[in-house]
């Protein structure tokens, strides 16, 4: 076994921390120190509500349904992390949402039956729903990318402009009606007790996940040995493999503890046969769609963002604009494709928004924006532009949504919601800039 | 001197607005060669070029390399000639890490795409153990780095990839002496592997020692081109303060450039 410690010199090797206190500790597992204090604050926030809720708030389906809630503005801030890093932004994301989770609507209940004249059970509705909404918000994305990189509008100016024009054309898409009654498979996108995968499964992904993280550390730690790079000493490598493993499984338990509603199970009995027994029939939920929909775009946009020329070429643009120009990056056509990254996902937001209300109505995704921005900048990404993280992002996005949720489940109307996601927001851009002022001098 | 040259610059006009940053300027570059182009603040040297790193297209006039006209409109359109500079600004994202610099706009990737960080910082580390063994911060963003490990990085980065022609905006302004003595050590070594360099300095003794021959710039216009073996450094001097040939310089002059 060799660590840091005891490898041989590699030339310009970094020095170890040193080993015996706390923090060199948790220095030498180089873990994300402010994606840790992020979790420990939702922690705190969801404790907090909890209490002054008498501890009702913490429970199996609460926490799965704040989840699910947290999923649209989550989707949405992984991309916003891109688009701020970039020094931009985007201000029309929640109109996007509300046009494209419209087009869903209008699609399933009217264009494919009257227009396109499709049987009701033409296959894959679905997909070919979503896929027609993912063009969509990706055209949208491309437009209002096309006029601020090529064309030198401010961002702030066209996504305001976007924001208004767009909210604007979903009135005209339905003439100002809201539409209900979406393909059975699309509605569960949505989640829910039908849309969510149930106990095997969940435990499935599990175990996947796990795997996943193994591997993941595995095949880091060969590739810096390929080079005789330092690599993490051998123990801190079990305690994150042990820790990243313990949190996916205990999720997997936790939202397995969450069972389908009394009514809903015991239509199922009915449906097959099945004998109640005392206390009702207990069908295991798992993790609903829409989550596995936020990890896997999560997954994604990390990949992006650190994997990818494109990602690098985004933060590099961030840091230094110039320097990216003068590297021969191409960068109007990496801000442009942030825009079409960030219409790509409202289009996955508004799919989860237009399944779980199985419609659409006029102001769905409205005030998406002030959230999202605001799950960005609480994770960690800087309007100075250079920093950000998706993981910090969709964190910030449970934060916000935490907040929400605690706030209504005591009984905060949502006005009053608002009022402290305003306030927030303005704390946490605040806090960056206050923060970027004391490292400057 | 025989041979086509590397480089040529003929008569390159650059003006913002009103003002002509660069009027009229002609040099050369041969293989193997060093030309200090020296000249006061604002001379218009980071201008002239600029146009040939592709930063900024010149209004009018012409490049050739290798004696045929090129079009060079990006930076790209100077990479892919061979041509690599040391910017004066260095142009390095603070954010990102030293090999992330390096690699900028050139990342190695994996045969599916994906960056390859590790042989990119392998390479760093090698390109970077030439310039300054001591630096050892391969994993911080270059913000946390010191103005001498900057230019290292930046020097690295141009050296990294194998130019036929290299662009030098001051590369030693933020160096300490021994780093300094490692960049001109580079500069001979590059220089016998038969490149050609553009060397922008301040430091005439620096310039003395390099250069092979000396374009002297002032006020946006090129005062002439000499050979170092030809002239002292007062006559130099006398170039880029007075803008006057050696020939034209009067014991008076030079009694007023000590004075
Ligand atoms: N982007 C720009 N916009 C407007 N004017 C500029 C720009 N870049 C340079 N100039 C002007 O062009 C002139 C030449 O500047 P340049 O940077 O080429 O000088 P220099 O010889 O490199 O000076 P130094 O030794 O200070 O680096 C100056 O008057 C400067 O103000
Ligand atoms: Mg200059």
């Amino acid at each position: 076994m060799t660590n840091v410690a005891d490898a041989p010199p590699v030339q310009g090797q970094m020095q170890p921390p040193p080993r015996l206190s706390l923090s060199g500790l948790i220095a030498q597992t180089e873990v994300d120190l402010r994606l840790f204090g992020m979790l420990v604050a939702l922690a705190v926030i969801l404790l907090v509500f909890d209490i002054i809720s008498g501890g009702q708030m913490i429970s199996p389906t609460n926490m799965v349904t704040l989840s699910v809630q947290a999923t649209g503005i989550a989707i949405i801030a992984t991309g916003m992390v891109l688009v701020i890093v970039s020094r931009n932004i985007d201000l029309s994301v929640g109109s996007l949402v509300g046009f494209v989770a419209m087009s869903y609507a209008l699609l399933m209940t009217d264009w494919f039956p009257n227009i396109l004249h499709l049987p009701p059970d033409f296959p894959l509705t679905w997909a070919i729903a979503v896929g027609i909404g993912i063009g969509i918000g990706a055209g949208f994305g491309a437009v209002q990318g096309f006029i601020i990189a090529y064309v030198g509008v401010p961002s702030f100016i066209v996504t305001l402009g976007g924001l208004l024009t767009i909210r604007g054309l979903v009135w005209y898409l339905s003439q100002g009606a809201a539409v209900s009654g979406l393909d059975p498979t699309f509605q569960l996108i949505g989640g829910g007790a039908a849309g969510s995968m149930g106990a095997t499964l969940t435990w499935g992904v599990g175990v996947v996940g796990c795997l996943a993280i193994v591997w993941f550390l595995f095949t880091a730690r060969r590739q810096r040995r390929r080079f005789a790079f330092p690599v993490r000493p051998m123990w801190a490598e079990a305690v994150i493999g042990l820790v990243g493993c313990l949190a996916i499984l205990g999720l997997a338990a936790f939202a397995n503890a969450n069972y389908w509603p009394k009514g809903l199970a015991d239509q199922y009995a009915a449906a097959n046969g099945i004998a109640v027994p005392a206390g009702g029939l207990q069908i295991s939920t798992g993790f609903p769609y829409p989550i596995m929909i936020l990890i896997g775009v999560t997954l994604v946009m990390s990949w992006i963002a650190k994997r990818r020329r494109f990602g690098r070429y985004v933060y590099a643009y961030g840091g230094n604009p110039d320097a990216a120009l003068l590297g021969g990056i191409n960068t109007r056509w990496t801000i442009m494709k942030t825009y079409i990254v960030m219409g790509i996902l409202c289009a996955i937001a508004a799919a989860i928004a237009a399944a779980r209300l199985n419609g659409s109505t006029l102001d769905v995704g409205q005030s998406y924006e002030l959230y999202v921005i605001a799950a960005a900048v609480v994770g960690g990404t800087s309007f100075a532009g250079g920093t950000g993280s998706i993981a910090g992002a969709v964190v910030g996005a449970f934060v916000m949504q935490s907040i929400a949720y605690g706030l209504s489940f005591n009984g905060v109307n949502s006005p009053g919601q608002n009022v402290v996601a305003g306030i927030v927001l303005i704390l946490a851009v605040g806090f960056d800039a206050w923060n970027r002022r004391r490292s400057r001098s | 001197m025989d041979g086509t040259p590397l480089v040529e610059l003929q008569h390159i006009n650059v003006a913002f607005g009103g003002v002509h940053a660069v009027q009229n300027v002609t040099v050369d570059l041969r293989p193997g060669e060093v030309v200090g182009l020296v000249g006061g603040n604002g001379a218009g040297k980071t201008t002239l070029i600029r146009c040939l790193s592709g930063a900024h297209p010149a209004d009018s006039g012409q490049i050739l390399i290798d004696g045929k006209p090129v079009s060079i409109a990006n930076p790209r359109d100077a990479k892919a000639l061979g041509i690599e500079t040391i910017y004066q600004t260095l142009a390095l994202a603070e954010n990102i890490d030293a090999s992330a610099n390096v690699f900028l706009g050139r990342e190695l990737t994996s045969r599916f795409g994906d960056l390859d960080d590790a042989a990119m910082e392998s390479a760093t580390r090698q390109v970077m153990g030439r310039l300054n063994p001591n630096f050892k911060n391969f994993k911080t963003a270059v913000v946390s780095l010191s103005g001498g490990q900057r230019q290292a990085i930046a020097i690295g980065r141009a050296v990294h990839f194998n130019a036929r022609i290299l662009i030098m905006d001051e590369p030693t302004a933020a160096l300490g002496p021994a780093e300094t003595a490692q960049v001109r050590d580079l500069i001979k070594q590059l220089k016998s592997e038969g490149i050609g360099i553009f060397l922008i300095s301040h430091d005439i003794h620096d310039v003395f020692d390099l250069a092979d021959r000396i374009s002297v710039m002032l006020h946006g216009r090129l005062v002439g081109t000499v050979n170092k073996a030809d002239v002292t450094t007062d006559e130099v001097l006398a170039m880029i303060i007075m803008g006057k040939m050696p020939q034209e310089v009067t014991q008076h002059d030079l009694a007023e450039l000590h004075g």
